[in-house]
């Protein structure tokens, strides 16, 4: 074994570093006349190996550094970012920022958050659990995935490989008001991809794990024989007639179909009236047995943080409760155009929660009786100012509660306001890894069409 | 008089770390020194700026700069990566050092002596984030907000970004490939909401390409794009709900090659052909379209958003036929795939920036014109779907399905175009859909300059363009069953 190879992902610096460079961005921005000014300054690092046909494919080092700034001259503001922490490449960037914001409009909502939502204390979420994974190592787990899925079956002939990766990253922000905080964080992922492949043709899939902890991973072996089960139940995908059935979204799809939710209250969405939840505040959105949760401070969770990019205090909340929308996602901006108080989602939600349901998959098929099990979508063809969706689809012809063939080269359409309402079941099959925790969703009728 | 783009990477990436060319021979040396095949240097610097309007004020703009050198090794089919975001000899050792461990065996690499690419410029090397003062800026987006808001008092929101890099890169390969380019890259966009009995719609529309700000303003461009974007959503409020069920489909001019970007063009690309992993494995010199189609990768357009001088690699961008009158002639290849199958490289190797691998990637892919009057082939249409504009799609290489969005879309009724619909995602079979084309329009465009593709979370800036199409059968996925 070469010295070399057995190199880790390069360490992090020391946070007290990063603060002191935002500290002097902060200052900077003083210095060159902005009345108020926010900055971040970040550092991630990861290693990934890939292993393809039992063969190392790739080995990549990452190392990557980032400088951040927005300046205030009243309401007006810039903003400009580096990857070069040398003082005369920061002053540099302040300038930029600075020079921007003479020419930008005076903003009555623009401004740092208010410094009375600024998080006091920032409690450890236990987010870093660092890996010293060597790539010799890496590649020993990428090669044990891989070859559980290629020996799983006969059918499995080919692969786009198994991959391990770990990344950890440090980010402090600090603004003028006084705030300064960070936190260092892991993530760390085992994955596979393989071709199963028959008379009827090659079918591909994956599947993954990821955990801020490693020993929170599923086993290389068994995300790699997921991935080939995956690949295996696909073989001889038939399409389907055109015609109006209820549809189960598997877990890892339902994360999505809720996401599409969440970015339509937005604030973003919302002022600009560009949301098909406009003014749904305080009104149905789901059947009443749907509540959905915000749960920033979970412990080791992917989608957990003390503060939001703002620095305001992240806080737990029910987002929908009875089926009823109970708040936006905002942030400080979009929160005075809306007259309404930043609800701490400066960047995006943390910990979404869809409650889970009593029933797990093979229950929801039979409830599902005769309709469509979606396993896969293709496509980007949602349309958040209307709700409209029409999506690419693969998955299985569920008839009476069995299984019949898998199907694809179908497409799967419906409006969002209406399929929200339509949700007949949520599974206690939790998907938890991301940012949004669902289970599969069984809804009551959407139009496929295909021949 | 050609541009040297090799002198001024060198004098913007090299010179002010003080590297000179004995430098970068002595880091490929660390890099061959243990028993590497090849590898190479990519040195960037991305200066990039955008400003954005809403509510009839420039209210958000920002500058952004990144600089870097990535370090490739290879051997055999293996390859080792590192990258720093600091430019100086002693990063660029260690970064080869790193890169350098994936090889503990295999082949003799030897350096090569420098072999600059020269070719005369699609571009000029500009500097577009300089092309007009930050004053001429802020206006320019507000006149297109005012054309938009001129257009009809159903206008309720208009958003207007403005977006330019300068991106500035110099490639040296073990192999001696040595090249530098200095690419532009501007873009204009326009969002409208609008608003009738309740009821709201979008529209979009934008255009760019490899130029400075001024093409805005030649031939009123950017008023131009505000009166289209506002011309689609006010078709889109009159819109009924979309058919299901598959059609016959006509596809207008342009925009709407995304087809062939999504259903051939990265089905052909090198990497997943040489794993066998596409479903257009093996399959060149069959029929996979109708004798009307020919399809062509040409990264050699003046100007293009999708254009290259050289590729990522410093292989001279070319145009690559794929399909010849409905037989498969080619693939897309970077220097890897095309080594490891034997094969010419085709100048498609392309990476987002330094601290990313090359991939085979598109540059502008589109179809070449036939001989039918675009009216002719709506008029032949009995009942069908005339899709004229889309949003994004998405492809499955090894099953070949793949599906393109539509956002202005219409009925065709007995020959002529009728109601709007609304947009709906159309899918397909890579392989099979261009065997249902039964005519080509005389009327070839090329889309206006917005694309940009995805592959393995790498976005590069692509374009496409087709003539009018009918394809005799294609599933619309709306929700009228």
């Amino acid at each position: 074994m070469s010295e070399i190879i057995a190199r880790t992902a390069a360490p992090l610096p020391a946070r007290d570093h990063l603060e002191t460079l935002v500290a002097a961005i902060l200052a900077e921005a003083r210095v060159q006349g902005a009345s108020a000014a926010e900055a971040a300054v970040s550092f991630s690092s990861a290693l990934s190996v890939t292993v393809r046909m039992g063969e190392v494919e790739t080995l990549e080092h990452h190392r990557q550094r980032g400088l951040g700034v927005t300046v205030y001259f009243g309401q007006s503001q810039g903003a400009a970012s580096t990857a070069d922490w040398r003082p005369e490449a920061m002053r540099d960037t302040v300038q930029s920022a600075c020079a921007i914001a003479r020419h930008t409009a005076a903003d009555p909502c623009a401004g740092l958050a208010d410094p009375d939502r600024l998080a006091r204390e920032i409690p450890d979420l236990d987010l870093y659990h660092p890996w010293p994974l060597t790539a010799e190592e890496g590649i020993d787990l990428a090669r044990d995935c891989e070859a559980a899925a290629l020996t799983l079956d006969s059918r499995i002939r080919n692969s786009e490989g198994g991959s391990v990766a770990t990344h950890g990253g440090l980010m402090v922000y600090g603004n003028s008001h006084g705030f300064c905080g960070g936190y260092p964080t892991t993530r760390h992922s085992v994955s596979c991809s393989v071709i199963a492949q028959d008379e009827s043709g090659m079918q591909r899939n994956h599947w993954y794990s990821a955990a801020r902890d490693r020993n929170e991973l599923e086993p290389p072996v068994a995300v790699g024989r997921k991935a080939a089960e995956r690949a295996l139940r696909r073989l001889g995908s038939r399409r389907l007639g055109t015609r109006q059935v209820p549809v189960l979204f598997a877990p890892e799809l339902a994360r999505g179909l809720i996401g599409h939710g969440i970015a339509a209250i937005r604030g973003g969405a919302l002022y600009r009236k560009a949301s098909f939840l406009l003014d749904r505040l305080g009104t149905p959105v789901f059947p009443a047995f749907v509540t959905i949760r915000e749960r920033p401070h979970l412990r080791k969770a992917l989608g957990s943080a003390p503060f939001d990019s703002e620095g305001v205090a992240t806080a737990d909340r029910d987002l929908v409760s009875g089926g009823v929308l109970q708040g936006y996602v905002l942030d400080s901006y979009s929160a005075r155009r809306l007259g309404m108080e930043t609800t701490g989602n400066a960047g995006g939600a943390h910990n979404l929660i869809v409650e889970p349901g009593p029933l797990g998959h093979a229950d929801l098929l039979r409830q599902l009786d005769t309709g469509l099990w979606v396993t896969e979508l293709l496509g980007h063809g949602v349309n958040l100012v209307t709700g409209d969706y029409s999506r690419g689809a693969a998955g299985f012809w569920v008839e009476h509660g069995e299984i019949q063939f898998p199907v694809h080269e179908i497409t799967i359409a419906g409006n969002l306001a209406e399929m929200f309402q339509g949700v007949v079941a949520v599974g206690n099959d939790m998907d938890t890894r991301g940012g949004i925790r669902c289970g599969s969703l069984l809804l009551e009728r959407m139009t496929v069409a295909g021949e | 008089m050609a541009t040297d783009t090799l002198a001024l990477a060198r004098q913007q990436l090299l010179t002010p770390a003080g590297l000179g060319e004995d430098d970068l021979h002595r880091a490929l040396s660390c890099l061959l020194g243990h028993a590497v095949d090849g590898g190479d240097l990519y040195f960037q610097l991305r200066r990039a700026e955008s400003w954005s309007l809403e509510d009839g004020q420039v209210k958000n703009a920002s500058h952004a700069i990144r600089q870097g050198v990535g370090v490739r090794a290879i051997s055999g089919e293996k390859t080792g990566f590192a990258y720093s975001d600091e430019i100086v000899l002693p990063a660029l050792l260690e970064a080869a050092t790193a890169a350098r461990a994936i090889a503990r065996h295999g082949g003799e690499g030897r350096l090569q002596v420098w072999r600059p690419t020269q070719r005369s410029p699609l571009y000029e090397p500009l500097d577009p984030l300089e092309t007009l003062s930050a004053e001429a800026k802020v206006r320019l987006l507000e006149r297109v907000d005012a054309e938009a808001r001129r257009q009809d008092p159903r206008v309720k929101q208009v958003m207007v970004s403005l977006v330019a890099v300068q991106d500035t890169m110099l490639v040296a390969g073990a192999d001696g490939a040595l090249a530098g380019d200095v690419r532009p890259l501007a873009r204009l966009n326009v969002t409208v909401i609008v608003e009738q009995d309740g009821r709201r719609e979008q529209g979009g529309s934008g255009g760019g390409g490899r130029v400075g700000y001024g093409w805005f303003l030649d031939e009123d461009r950017a008023l131009g794009y505000a009166r289209e974007a506002v011309r689609l959503a006010l078709v889109n409020l009159d819109a009924i709900p979309a058919p299901a069920g598959t059609m016959t489909v006509v596809l207008g001019p342009g925009w709407p090659g995304i087809l062939l970007h999504e259903a051939i063009g990265h089905g052909l690309e090198g990497d997943f052909n040489r794993k066998g992993t596409s479903a257009f494995s093996g399959r060149i010199g069959e029929r996979v379209a109708s004798p009307l189609c020919t399809v062509v990768d040409d990264g050699t357009l003046a100007q293009r958003r999708g254009s290259l001088n050289v590729d990522d690699e410093g292989a001279p961008t070319q145009c690559t036929t794929l399909i010849e009158r409905g037989v498969l002639k080619g693939y897309l290849q970077d220097q890897l795939n095309a080594r490891l199958m034997r094969m010419a490289p085709t100048g498609n190797g392309r990476r987002e920036s330094y601290a990313h691998l090359p991939l085979p990637r598109m540059t502008n892919t589109y179809l070449l014109p036939g001989a039918h009057d675009p009216a002719e082939i709506i008029a032949s249409v009995a009942r069908g779907l005339y899709a004229v504009n889309f949003g994004g799609g998405q492809v499955d290489i090894t099953s070949g399905k793949f599906v393109f969005s539509a956002s202005e879309a219409y009925w065709i009724e007995n020959g002529r175009v009728t109601r709007p619909v609304k947009g709906a995602t159309l899918i397909g079979n890579g392989p099979d859909v261009l065997t249902q084309v039964s005519m080509v329009g005389n009327d070839l465009q090329l889309d206006a300059g917005v694309g940009t593709c995805g592959k393995e979370g790498q976005s590069v800036p692509v374009g496409v363009g087709q003539p009018t199409l009918k394809i005799a059968a294609l599933t619309v996925g709306g929700t009228q069953a």
